[in-house]
């Protein structure tokens, strides 16, 4: 068991250095969070004097929102890299290696929570810098980013699981740039329930990255409503399980393939 | 005595589909003796690299059965995988760590820790020529240093078994020089047995001991290079004809030749007629006369002591260059996954 964590660290190490090593491409991923924050952010200013928003400031109600969404369009592009990995030898290396068949796969896992949690951190910061207020503290920003760690386990697995099924880059590229749109506008990302269309906010219901906004909105407000953020956290907790499960799966069956 | 050793590679009756109906392996047989290099030779898609698959456990057989240093590749994957090291066609060293973090992070995988596992990586940067580029990404890497790089991680954990799958594929002339004489450095470490797979037919002539002609699925001959070179007899003729002869010609040729003495193995194909002579340069005027009476024209004769192309010409029964021509196409696919 000891080795298996051991294992699993090494493999995160060695991931963590895509995004250490490479500032650039971390800050690149920062640029469309703050497009949205303080650009979309600052031209709909006003439309938080509709109502129904529950914050102050647009910026107050935006932050949930792109954390969820940054989480969501960052992970989704997990596939890309174990697909590389694949092509290049890598992953076949390690597998004649006796590395615990778990660590490989919880690598890409932790390495992907750390860096959500990391780049959900920092869009709280900015968002903090750019006057958002949180009424519901450390805690309710802890609540916020574990849940959009949780979001992007569900989509960075599923990711995975499709770059190890299909193995080619078009699958990818078709898959995400197909839901990335309808995921965000059918979600409560830019506009308050109660103004959104009805067909939309219920559609919105069995949509996860609304999930992880409205808990960590929620979580982060005056008032928590602790049986919304529990529900919806559970709820992506219970897919963020079966995505892990399914991209284990589709594990096993690019073993069986090579 | 290593005769009365285990073999280090055992296989038996290996057999491999990939969906589609494609046989990669059809009743693959390979014994490969301790502190031996034994090469696997054959055109793309022949089933080296599946049986190097099977042998390195991450591929399964559908019937058959190998053993790795004594271990069955089934049944103790973890053991034959602690015992061998394998440089595959793509390693895929991290581009983005240095050359050290590489061959730190294997040596880990294999449980090395501490001073030993520093002492060991700087030797490895030592011997491969690598101690400066070590500090560097090894995106920033030639070609040649990749692969030494690729042959130093396999060799991080001291395996008994080392397998080099096309070790020289892509490598420019200068670096493929190299990496022979790096294989003839390993070949003399003590117990280190080397299986490596090539299409170059000289990289097997002049590193392996013993070799293995593979050709769909199979092995169609085995034994060392001077042997299998000596079973062909005396030189090899070939001529080179203006226009490939059809079916009708063929017997024709056959017919015309096989009169003359001091020829053995008439071949004909497509536009290549070669001959076995017991000395090549006073048989080919009769060859030329016969072959003017039956009005082919010649561009032009060669002749050659046996080369292993020759030798693969007369198991395969085809020329190594059109086997190669020939996987381009679907065969290559016969190899699976990458």
């Amino acid at each position: 068991m000891s080795t298996a964590v051991t294992q699993t660290w090494y493999m995160t190490q060695r991931q963590l250095m895509v995004f250490t090593r490479q500032p650039a491409y971390a800050i690149i991923t920062l640029i469309q969070p703050v497009i949205w924050l303080f650009l979309f952010g600052g031209l709909f200013k006003k439309v938080v004097e509709l109502g129904g928003f529950g914050t102050t400031t647009y910026l107050t109600y935006l932050v949930p929102g792109v954390v969820a969404m940054s989480a969501l369009s960052s992970n989704m592009w997990a596939g890309m890299g174990t697909l590389e990995e694949i092509q290049r030898g890598t992953l076949n290396r390690f597998l004649t290696t006796p590395v615990s068949r778990a660590a490989l796969m919880n690598g890409n896992v932790v390495n992907n929570g750390l860096v959500t949690a990391f780049q959900s951190a920092v869009i709280v910061l900015l968002g903090l810098a750019g006057g958002a207020d949180y009424p519901g503290g450390v805690g309710g920003v802890a609540i916020l980013v574990l849940a959009s760690v949780l979001l992007g386990t569900i989509f960075g697995a599923l990711s995975n699981a499709l770059g190890m099924l299909v193995r080619e880059r078009e699958s990818i590229i078709g898959i995400n740039t197909f839901l990335l749109l309808p995921l965000t506008f059918l979600s409560s990302a830019f506009m308050a329930p109660s103004q959104m269309p009805s067909w939309m906010r219920h559609v919105a219901d069995f949509n996860p990255l609304n999930w992880a906004m409205v808990a960590g909105r929620s979580a982060l407000s005056e008032h928590p409503d602790w049986n919304a953020v529990l529900g919806r956290g559970g709820a992506l907790l219970v897919l963020a399980v079966a995505a892990v499960w399914l991209s284990i799966r589709a594990f096993r069956s690019y073993q069986r393939s090579v | 005595m290593s005769s009365t050793r285990a073999p280090a590679v055992e296989a038996r009756q290996l057999i491999k589909t990939y969906p589609g109906d494609v046989t990669a392996l059809n009743g693959m047989d390979v014994t490969v003796e301790p502190g031996t290099v034994f090469g696997l030779l054959g055109p793309n898609g022949a089933g080296k690299s599946t049986t190097v698959k099977i042998l390195t456990t991450l591929a399964r057989p559908d019937s058959g059965t190998a053993a790795v240093a004594g271990h069955d590749v089934l049944r103790h994957p973890d053991r034959v995988r602690r015992a061998i090291g394998v440089v595959a066609q793509g390693s895929g060293a991290d581009p983005v760590a240095t050359g050290r973090e590489n061959l730190r992070l294997q040596g880990r995988l294999y449980g090395l820790t501490g001073a030993a596992l520093d002492l060991r990586v700087d030797e490895l940067l030592d011997r491969f020529g690598l101690a400066d580029a070590g500090r560097r990404p090894v995106k920033g890497y030639s070609g040649g240093m990749r692969r030494r790089l690729d042959v130093a991680l396999g060799l991080v954990h001291r395996p008994e078994v080392l397998f080099l799958d096309e070790p020289t594929t892509g490598l420019d002339p200068e670096a493929r020089t190299a990496m022979w004489d790096e294989i003839d450095r390993l070949a003399g470490e003590e117990g280190l047995t080397i299986l490596l797979t090539t299409h170059y037919l000289d990289e097997a002539d002049r590193l392996a001991e013993r070799v293995a002609i593979v050709d769909r699925g199979r092995v169609v001959v085995e034994g060392t290079p001077d042997a299998l070179k000596g079973e062909l007899r005396g030189d090899a003729v070939h001529v080179e004809l203006r226009e490939a002869v059809g079916e009708g010609g063929r017997t024709l040729l056959d017919g015309a030749l096989s009169g003359l003495p001091g020829l053995h193995e008439v071949l004909v194909d497509g536009r290549r007629v070669s001959v076995r002579a017991d000395d090549g340069a006073a048989a080919v005027p009769a060859l030329l006369a016969a072959l003017e009476r039956a009005g082919v024209k010649v561009a032009a004769a060669t002749v050659a002591r046996p080369s292993l192309d020759d030798v693969y010409l007369r198991y395969a029964g085809r020329r190594y260059s059109e086997a190669e021509a020939q996987s381009d196409g679907g065969l290559v696919l016969a190899g699976g996954a990458r």
